[in-house]
């Protein structure tokens, strides 16, 4: 295959598209740049053909060397922040990796991988590697116990939801996230950046976010993603006034309409889009109406492959998406089957009709079993959440002797609350859930806390569930 | 307030909430005549551990749930402090 039909990320770093940066909290570099200079001291050649796990301490240097990795080794792991050291050989063993590329080489001096390659900040090189083949990109899957599952994409079907999908014309975006790249959410981001003429400005764990919100302003983003539980996050903090992004956009989690609304009243000139994607089945649309849920019509008549070549349905309540987007394969020696015999990713993500609209109504494996009946954490989430004093909550399961297990809620304020108006404030919230929701799905307790926690994905963590 | 007080207010709560009409809270009346199901009963449980420090069915191994609500108060009343 001759190097010009392969489709690889430096080929759009074009020296023609100046002004383009990439950036966290103590870098910024521009794109055209990368084109002359190497963060591999130009060694990238020695990664032809390899299976190569690209795992760095931060976000910058690994963008810069997915950059610089694609089109020349054979894989690239992507190792996301968060990944237990317990896992890291049996990781390195069902993704057959014969090298590493770090800034922290004492990290993987016992990991029986011989080839390690140091990556630094990019300084002008002679050589640079040149694009032989299509590289496949392998991901890990972000839930939150066991051995995360490898998924291998390919950078084609990585992009195959960008062409097309640049929801607010004008000059060239500055994208950022709230996730970080490593992961699908995240790499999403970063691919629109480098592929659609754009720059970047990355996230960083340890920063306040404040300093961050300042960031983005200083550095002009005008796109930006994040979970719903991020962006809730940024609405409490109060930081978010001056930051005036062109496009919002939620994914990773249900994005609710109490979300969707406070996001429309704090970034009014924005368009705000919620985006349907996970790790195996790809982007599977974007929804920018600014209502939850989804059109109907999305689904199309399944008879082949609906709009954007993304065909879905619905099997026993769970939404199924056939994609060009959608992974290729799971990797490693255990590894299940991806798709069903048809083709289609079982996204686990359960979904209910009402009128003309699907309704995400929660994860089939975080269902609360209340005396056998089945109860959807998110759904209760989402009839608190539109109070209009509470900024998020999290459903739960409490163990009971008699039902096995009784749902209750810890919520989150959008002002702190004295003790006077909480009994009102939780008696209002239970009669919304009473109204709304069958007597076993209502919080027999609810509890005000000041904060929930989000995992390193971004998502609310539901461990102690 | 005692115990006995406390599983009485909280069974009226409860009443209340799940618009259930509690017929006289006499000792030999049968759980199952109090009109609770098996949720408002898990409900019950679950907020006098919180108010009373304690779940009488979970703790013991061989809890066997009480007949009537004279049964149910004094399994409270009857755990080790």
């Amino acid at each position: 295959m001759s190097p010009r039909e392969v489709f690889a990320l430096r080929d759009h770093l074009g020296p023609e598209l100046t002004g383009r940066t990439i950036s966290d909290p103590r870098h910024l570099l521009r794109l055209s740049d990368l084109t002359v200079q190497s963060c591999l001291a130009g060694r990238s050649n020695e990664l032809d053909g390899r299976a190569v796990l690209l795992a760095t301490s931060g976000q910058l240097l690994a963008g810069l060397a997915m950059i610089e990795i694609d089109g020349v080794a054979r894989r690239m792991l992507l190792c996301p922040p968060d990944l237990k050291p317990e896992y890291l050989a049996s990781v390195i063993s069902d993704a057959e990796i014969d090298t590493v590329v770090t800034d922290q080489p004492e990290r993987f001096a016992d990991c029986g991988v011989d080839r390690v390659l140091a990556v630094g900040l990019p300084r002008e090189v002679e050589c640079r590697g040149q694009t032989t083949r299509a590289t496949e990109w392998l991901m890990l899957t972000s839930g939150t116990s066991g051995v995360p599952k490898i998924v291998r994409h390919t950078l084609e079907g990585l992009c195959g939801a960008i062409i097309g999908d640049r929801p607010a014309p004008g000059a060239s975006p500055v994208w950022a996230t709230f996730y970080d790249i490593r992961r699908y959410g995240g790499l999403q981001i970063f691919l629109r950046a480098i592929v659609g003429g754009g720059s970047m400005v990355l996230s960083d764990p340890d920063e306040m976010l404040a300093d961050h919100v300042a960031r983005l302003k200083a550095r002009g983003v005008t796109h930006m993603s994040g979970t719903p539980s991020h962006w809730r996050k940024l609405l409490m903090s109060g930081a978010a006034s001056g930051f005036a992004p062109r496009y919002v956009r939620l994914s990773g989690e249900i994005a609710d309409q109490a979300v969707l609304d406070g996001l429309a009243l704090a970034f009014p000139n924005a368009s705000i889009g919620h985006a349907y994607a996970s790790t195996e089945a790809g982007v599977g649309f974007a929804v920018n109406d600014g209502r939850e849920g989804f059109p109907a019509g999305l689904l199309g008549a399944g008879e082949g492959p609906g709009r954007d070549g993304v065909d879905m349905k619905v099997v026993d309540g769970s939404l199924r998406i056939r994609s060009k987007r959608a992974a290729q394969a799971y990797v490693g020696r255990n590894a299940a089957a991806l798709t069903d015999a048809d083709g289609f990713v079982d996204t686990g993500d359960m979904v209910e009709l009402r009128g003309d609209r699907y309704y995400f109504v929660g994860r089939r494996n975080g269902i609360i079993n209340v005396g056998g009946l089945k109860v959807h954490p998110e759904e209760i989430e989402a009839v608190i959440n539109r109070h209009p004093e509470v900024r998020m909550a999290r459903a739960k399961s409490r163990k009971s002797p008699i039902t096995g297990g009784i749902v209750v809620a810890d919520v989150v304020l959008t002002e702190g609350c004295d003790d006077s108006h909480a009994a009102g404030l939780r008696d209002e919230i239970v009669a919304a859930c009473r109204a709304s929701l069958a007597p076993h799905k209502v919080p027999a307790m609810i509890r005000f806390v000041p904060a929930l926690d989000v995992t390193a994905a971004g998502k609310l963590a539901r461990t102690d569930a | 307030m005692s115990a006995r007080l406390r599983i009485i207010a909280a069974m009226k709560q409860i009443a209340e909430e799940q618009k259930v009409k509690l017929p006289p809270l006499a000792d030999d009346l049968t759980l199952n005549e109090t009109g609770f199901d098996s949720l408002a009963f898990a409900i019950l449980v679950a907020r006098l551990e919180d108010d009373l420090g304690v779940d009488p069915f979970t703790l013991a191994e061989d809890a066997v749930f009480p007949h009537t609500v004279g049964d149910f108060i004094r399994a409270y009343e009857n755990v080790p402090a």
